[in-house]
Order: structure tokens, then sequence, then C-alpha cells
């Protein structure tokens, strides 16, 4: 027992260097080498990078680092250039992406996909895995897959009400807020049972005081002992809620480390701010003597 | 103006053989398009395969009635897979050019002169319907007061009805389980129902089968209520009546498609039947339209009711109004 919380979850990130691409001491996602070039345009090179099983790890960057193709990459959405990674030791490369999500590793969109026209609770069911009632033969005779559909059912139902959703049971997906969305693909997400869950930017559009119970769910999967990797631009839930931060900038992870330390760390101030924010471009004197230059020039025209 | 022989006419075709027909094309396209989402405009494409399937198994090779209808059915199950295998995993837009180009091609490859042998060429195949005939139990007329059906028809139309039936069991079935839930769900956003661990692509295809068996079996129908197969028959004007009749109907109810092909064929009948005797009768002036002419404005009214129906009612007859209200996203 004493063994097992040495190496996982948040405590065992307490020693590890804040390095790019540093190894874990129980990483659940591992990957080298994986590059994705769109034309002349590299968005993802990333040379080495692990997850730490049972945390919550935060993938920031600034827009354009190549974060969400760099999920897409990682869940079978889209396929890179090179590279290799593999969840809980099995390969995932070139594999599609919903045996990715059968391996338990389930994604959620920067832009919600809630399924418009479907009611809440039907969304919830949709996530279920290995549902007797999808097989095509099996489908036509309710008996072989009802008492299935009513576990299922329970399952929703608690996760719903875990979210808040509850009240919403029998509405369309569609008439949902933005924040309602976002909740629902989490709780949907859920339902598959997922080990690792990867939320692109949960708190994107979503008001304050929804954000806290947001955060209050994003904690509450750790603690049921699922890891979580999300990519998020709201600095104070970075600082909040994640236990490791990797920092990517240009396609590639540029700093990684715990909360407080990344965020004062040299490279990614750069990365945020531009590497040049705090020295003075534009000399006084520069410039006067550019005027004076010009000013000549007019005058040699004129004459 | 006889109004009275004008209803019956329209009514007889409102419940009758091509009402029939196009009721069954029309529940495959609802299973297509109101379910999955598939945009399949080469509904006559599967009609065709599966009739001349049928037709030239037993004119041209001397095979059994039901050995045709197997091969007809085969024929019909290749095409799904033919032209789902490449276009399934692109945008819809792909199986819609694909759909309607295969269509036409096979029309073409039909009528040919090269297979005259086989497919009757122009003139299509005849003398295969017998033995569906000789299972008629029917001694005469069947008469329902308002209408009746001559010999033959009231035997298609028993058939027909009842196979229509059977079809939208299957469908209701099949909507209600969770294999339902799923072709409703890659319809709304396929990239999500794939993050959920679910093979969309698997899903589309059997719903291309499944939808593309109901049109051979409308393809059955059209070649045996009239024992002949023709190429013209197949061109792609049915596909899109019998996605007019799916829209009046409602897509994505079960009974959306059966009542939009009972509603398409009798307006179609009474307008037809309407504005050809007012010609005649010169009730309407030759100088507004000639007799001719007057058979042919039913399909410009149509074409003008579908348009105000998208405006006014577009969710169909079934339709639930709030759906259509959610934006699509």
């Amino acid at each position: 027992m004493a063994a097992d919380t040495s190496l996982t979850g948040p405590g065992a990130l307490t020693g590890v260097a804040s390095e790019p691409g540093v190894p874990k001491p129980d990483p659940i996602l591992t990957g080298s080498g994986i590059s994705r070039t769109f034309g002349g345009l590299t968005a993802v090179d990333v040379a080495t990078f692990e997850v730490q099983r049972g945390a919550i790890t935060a993938l920031i960057g600034p827009n354009g680092a190549g974060k969400t193709t760099f999920f897409n990459l990682l869940t079978g959405f889209d396929r890179p250039q090179g590279g290799e990674w593999s969840f809980n030791g099995a390969a995932l490369a070139s594999v599609p992406a919903y045996k990715v999500a059968r391996l338990g590793m389930v994604r959620t969109f920067q832009l919600t996909k809630v399924l418009a026209k479907l009611t809440v609770i039907e969304n919830m069911r949709l996530g279920a895995t290995g549902q007797r009632g999808e097989r095509f033969w099996a489908a036509m005779f309710s008996g072989l897959w009802k008492p299935q559909e009513a576990e299922i059912t329970a399952r929703a139902d608690e996760l719903l009400a875990r979210f808040q959703l509850d009240t919403k049971r029998e509405d369309f997906a569609g008439s949902l807020s933005g924040g309602q969305r976002k909740l629902l693909e989490m709780a949907r997400a859920l339902m598959v049972d997922p080990e690792l869950i990867m939320l692109d930017e949960p708190m994107a559009g979503v008001n304050p005081a929804l954000k806290q119970s947001l955060l209050g769910h994003v904690k509450s999967l750790r603690d049921e002992g699922r890891s979580v990797l999300f990519v998020e631009h709201d600095m104070d839930m970075v600082r909040d809620i994640s236990d490791w931060v990797i920092v990517m900038a240009q396609g590639k992870i540029i700093a990684e480390g715990k909360p407080d330390s990344v965020m004062s760390d040299q490279r990614v101030i750069d990365a945020y701010l531009g590497a040049h924010h705090d020295t003075d471009l534009t000399d006084e004197a520069e410039i006067e003597s550019q005027a004076a230059a010009e000013l000549a020039a007019q005058e040699d025209d004129h004459a | 103006m006889d109004f009275g022989a004008l209803l019956q006419n329209s009514l007889a075709a409102a419940l009758g053989p091509d009402a029939i027909v196009y009721a069954l094309a029309a529940i495959g396209l609802n299973v297509h398009f109101g379910y999955t989402g598939l945009l399949n405009f080469g509904q006559a494409g599967f009609m065709a395969v599966a009739a001349y399937g049928l037709a030239a198994s037993i004119a041209t090779w001397g095979l059994p009635f039901w050995l045709g209808i197997l091969i007809g059915l085969a024929a019909a199950l290749l095409l799904a897979v033919l032209l789902g295998v490449p276009t399934l995993r692109l945008r819809a837009d792909y199986l819609a050019i694909a759909t309607i180009a295969s269509s036409e091609i096979l029309r073409l490859v039909f009528g040919s002169v090269t297979l005259v042998d086989w497919f009757g060429g122009s003139n299509g195949r005849q003398g295969f319907a017998g033995d569906f005939y000789d299972l008629n139990p029917y001694n005469g007329r069947l008469d329902f007061g308002l209408f009746s059906f001559s010999r033959n028809d009231a035997w298609v139309f028993t058939v027909g009805w009842v196979l229509v039936a059977l079809s939208c069991l299957v469908v209701w079935a099949l909507m209600r389980s969770p294999w339902g839930r799923l072709l409703k769900s890659i319809r709304e956003d396929e990239e999500a129902v794939r993050s959920l661990g679910k093979n969309v692509f698997a899903y589309k295809m059997q719903a291309l089968i499944l939808g593309g068996m109901f049109g051979a079996i409308a393809g059955f129908m059209l070649a045996l209520k009239q024992a002949s197969v023709i190429p013209t028959d197949y061109a792609t004007d049915i596909t899109f009546f019998c996605y007019t009749a799916l829209l009046i109907g409602g897509a994505g109810r079960v009974l959306g498609p059966v009542i939009g092909a009972i509603i398409f064929w009798f307006l179609l009948s009474f307008l037809g039947g309407f504005f050809t005797r007012a010609a005649a009768a010169d009730i309407i002036p030759s100088v507004i339209m000639t007799d001719t002419q007057a058979s042919l404005v039913r399909f410009i009214l149509v074409g003008l009711g579908l348009m105000l129906l998208m405006i006014y009612r577009p969710q169909g007859i079934f339709g639930d109004r709030r759906e259509i209200a959610i934006d699509g996203r």
C-alpha cells in the first residue's frame, strides 16, 4: 500500500524535475517523436512527454501552440506524420478514434458536441459501452436489451444528479446553455467509464458561478481515481486544480512543472509575452536620427 | 365536371400500387436521410438493381421466382457496400454525388445495346411476373365501394401494404432501440459518437444497407405491378419524388414516408385529373393551357407545394416543431 501511494497520484510528482519531457513515476500516457505538419507549418513536434496516473495535468500555451491538434493526434482524430505513443502500455499509433475511447481514454471537444436533437438522458445513454441493443439483429427484440438499458439509465441518472442536470433530463440537449453543454459532455464522457479523461477547454464560455462547480467536478474525477488531462486558458483554474502543468508553444513542449514553478518560468513568460517584451526596441535617439534622415531626403527631392 | 369520379380516381391512386412503391422507397430514404443523415440521391439505383436482378433471373436465365428475389436483394446489398466503402468515411456530400452518379450509370447500363441479350435494352424485360400473379387468391375485382381495383392490382395492393406494414414495424423496432439511438446520434454529430467509442463507419454501412433493402423491395413492387422493367422507370426523378413524399410526411418518423406517399399520390392524381378535365371542358380557356399542358401543371404545383411546406411546416406532417427550432450544432 505504501509503495503504491509513493508511485501513483499527484503526491508522487513532488520530486520530479521541472524539465520538458521529464519521465513520471507512474505514467498512464507516454509518447515520443510525435509530429504533425500542415503543408509547411509544423503544428505539433513533441519530443517526449508523459502524463502521471491519478493526477490532474494541465496543457497550456498561447493560441496556435498546437494543443488541440496534439489532443486530436493522441485520441486518433488526426494522424501524425510520425511518432509513437501508448496508453497503459498499449501502442496507439494508427488506432482509430473509437478504439482509443474503448481502451479508456475519452475526450471532450473545445466546441461542445452535444447531440442537439436527442434528449439529455438519451445523450447520456449513448455513452455506455458494450450495449447489446447496439447490435443490429438484437436491436429488433427489446427483451434482449431492456434489462441492460435499465442499468444504463440508472447510472446515467446518477451522473446527471451529480452534475446538476437531472432537472433537464427530458429536454433536448440543443436547448441547454453553453455551460450546461460542457457539463453534459463531461457527464457523457464518464458514461464510458474512462481511466483518462481529456478535456479540451472545459471552462471556455462558462459563467463564473458555474466555473466553480465545474472545478469541483474535475477535482472529483481525480478523487475517484481517474487521470485528467485538460487544455485551458484560464490561469486561475490551472493554478487552482492542476497537479502538473505542461506548456506548449509553437508545437513543442517548452516547460513542465508544478503550477507555481511553471508560472514563473522564464521560457513560459517568453512564450506568452514574446522574448523581447521587456527590452525597449525603439530608442529615442534612434527615432530622432531616422526622422532627420527622412527630412533630409525630402529636401533633396524638392531641390 | 365529375368531381365524384375525380375523387375516386385520386383515392385509388393514393392507396394504389404507385403509392406503395413510393412508400417503400421513401421508408428506405427515411432510414438513410431521416435517421442517419446519409444523403442518398440514388434510391432509383437500388430499385433498379433489385428489379433487374429479379426480371433478368427469371426472364433471361430461367431461374425460379424466389431465387430471383434473393438475387435482387443480393444485388442491392452489393451496391450498398460498393457505394459505402469509399464514401462513408468522407463528408456527407460525397455519398450524394456517388449515389446519384451510380444510379444513372446503372440505368444506362441496363438500357445499353451491348447487354440487350440480358436486360432487353430500352424495351426492358417482360414475362417474369407469372409466378407472382399465380399466387393471387382473388377471383375478381376488389371493391371498396368508393373505388375498386382490378384482380391483379388487388393482389399487388394486398402484398404491397403488407410489406409496407412489415417495413414500418422493422423501422419502429429498430429506431426505439440503442441501435436507432446510435443512428440518430450519427446524424447529429458523428465526431461525438466516435469519441464515445462507437464504430461510426460500421453503423453508417448498416444503415445504408438497410435503407437499400427497402429500396430493393420497392423495386420488386414496381417491376411486379406492371409486369415489366424498363430503364426509364428508374431515372433520378423517382428518387426525388420519394424525397418529396418523405418530406411531406416528415423525415425521421416511422409513418412519415407512408403518409407522405399517400398524400403525394392523392395530390398528383387529383391535380392532374382536375386540370385535364377543366381544360377539356373549357373551364380553363386553351389560351392559358391546352389539354396536354394541363396534365403537366400538377408537377409545377407539387413543386410549389413543397416549397410552401418547407417554409411553413419544415418538419412535415408528423415532425416535431421543437426539433426543427433547435440549431444544428
